[in-house]
């Protein structure tokens, strides 16, 4: 059984056992418009909850993603690295960004559903 | 500044009609994007046609005798030497020879036509009054609506709507008739394609601007694509380029200042742009070619390769057309020769990146 869950800066992580898997939504991707660059945190980097972990930039502009965890990379998609262009095309699938192992799965608690992330995103039009 | 206090442009409701994204620029709600994106608009405009709305620029009209005259006093380029229907490109310049704007100058005849920045053109327009009050006629057009239409099928595609256009060769303007409304038509661009640039009545722009967009080979080009495109010709953007504290020469903008212009002086920083002709400059305006796929934009420090800072990037991002990240900057003339091998170093890491001759994407300007 997964859960998602999203932050307030549009990643969004899926977290099966003590594993989540990093993307950033759609809202943001198309946001962002064209991504023409990513750079992901090396594996066996510790990242903290709202902390840099990996740039993802446009042809207008660059953009931090934040880990919306603490805890340990273990895993990154070099596809996305090779052809930036799948964040725009799949950003909740195949577009994922790394993969970090929880130090504190109670991070998680605070964050918002699928639900509440589109009433969230709603609320920024 | 809240949505409601931003202008708006004659074709705004064409914009939001096209799903375009609207974003603040020099005071105006304008268009970064329409709904395909800015990669997609940037290449559609290099192998077909864009048409653009840059209604928020400045069109003055300038009129009297020796009008031509009077302008050089403001501006390096030859204006009297400029023919009937030719178009320079010059620059206001301040007592340090810092640059206040860049524009465009048409002979139309009865009267030079000049296009300014949009966010300059308050203040041109103040200049132009100040220093050429009594001895020419200012006419500020800031309500008329401009559209420019790039690419390599903007001449077959204008010439349908005007036949008037026929023969007309780059960086000349005519008063012609584009789909029955009287425009003054330029052969000129930002894009480094060939191209016109169209000043029309704003009650009429929606009308020539949907009959434009009407045409197989046209889409409309949000400023995102703008930027890009203008980017990867090597062209200068006012305020991130050029600004009061740049010089033409320090520009690489040489070529702007007339023969005439340098033996006889009588523009406003004359004197520290013939010692910068004579005796060089500290720095230099050069292209920039960040190696791999990660940009370096506007900000990015560049140092040599042991670290030593050299300058700085003005305008940098990806260029759709090139492939890969471009940019443009100032260095240190020790620094500027292309092939020169410096860092930029993006959020704190120096990456290889390389001096290298601009435009990044070949001009294809009409010479007939």
């Amino acid at each position: 059984m997964s859960a998602i869950k999203f932050t307030e800066d549009h990643e969004w992580i899926r977290v099966e056992g003590d594993v989540g898997t990093v993307g950033i939504t759609d809202f943001a991707q198309n946001q962002l418009g064209d991504v023409v660059f990513v750079e992901l945190p090396a594996v066996g980097r510790r990242v903290t909850k709202g902390g840099d972990a990996a740039v993802v930039e446009s042809v207008k502009a660059a953009s931090e993603v934040y880990a919306p965890v603490t805890g340990e990379v273990i895993e990154i998609n070099q596809a996305i690295v090779d052809e930036p262009a799948k964040v725009n095309a799949e950003p909740m699938a195949g577009a994922w960004f790394f993969k970090v192992r929880l130090a504190n799965p109670s991070e998680l608690d605070g964050m918002m559903d699928e639900a509440g992330y589109a009433a969230f995103v709603d609320g920024q039009h | 500044m809240t949505e409601s206090a931003l202008k708006e442009t004659p074709l705004h409701a064409l914009h939001v009609a096209l799903g375009a994204r609207m974003v603040e620029f020099a005071g105006y709600a304008m268009p970064v994007q329409y709904p395909t994106g800015i990669l997609t608009e940037h290449l559609h405009t290099r192998a077909a046609a864009g048409l653009f709305d840059v209604s928020h620029m400045g069109q003055i009209r300038l009129t009297g005798e020796n009008v031509a005259g009077a302008l050089e006093t403001l501006v390096p380029g030859d204006i009297k030497g400029l023919g009937v229907g030719r178009q320079r490109y010059t620059l206001f310049t301040n007592d340090e020879a810092g640059i206040l704007d860049d524009l465009m100058v048409t002979n139309a005849g009865d009267h030079l036509f000049v296009v300014v920045n949009a966010g300059c053109k308050h203040e041109d327009l103040a200049h132009l009054q100040a220093r050429l009050d009594g001895r020419v006629t200012i006419e500020a057009q800031f309500d008329r609506a401009l559209l420019a239409l790039q690419g390599p099928a903007a001449a077959e595609v204008l010439l349908r709507l005007a036949p008037g256009i026929a023969g007309q060769g780059f960086m000349t303007g005519r008063a012609v008739e584009v789909d029955g409304v009287p425009c003054f038509v330029t052969r000129s661009g930002y894009t480094g394609e060939d191209g016109f640039e169209i000043a029309i009545p704003a009650d009429a722009a929606t009308q020539v601007a949907q009959r434009l967009l009407g045409e197989p080979e046209v889409k409309p080009i949000g400023l995102g694509a703008r930027d890009s495109l203008r980017l990867e010709a090597g062209l200068c953007l006012y305020g991130h380029d050029i600004d009061t504290t740049t010089t033409p020469i320090e520009a690489g903008l040489n070529w702007v200042i007339g023969k005439r212009r340098r033996a006889e002086g009588g523009y406003p920083g004359a004197a520290v742009v013939a010692d910068q002709l004579a005796n060089g400059t500290r720095r230099r305006r050069v292209g920039i070619l960040p190696e791999g796929r990660q940009p370096a934009r506007e900000g990015t420090p560049l140092t040599d390769a042991a670290g030593n800072p050299v300058g700085t990037i003005t305008s940098g991002g990806f260029g759709p057309s090139f492939g890969g990240p471009v940019a443009m900057g100032y260095v240190e003339t020790a620094h500027s020769k292309d092939g020169t091998a410096l860092q930029a170093v993006v959020r704190g890491q120096p990456r290889p990146a390389t001096v290298a001759a601009m435009p990044f994407v070949p001009h294809r300007y009409f010479r007939p």
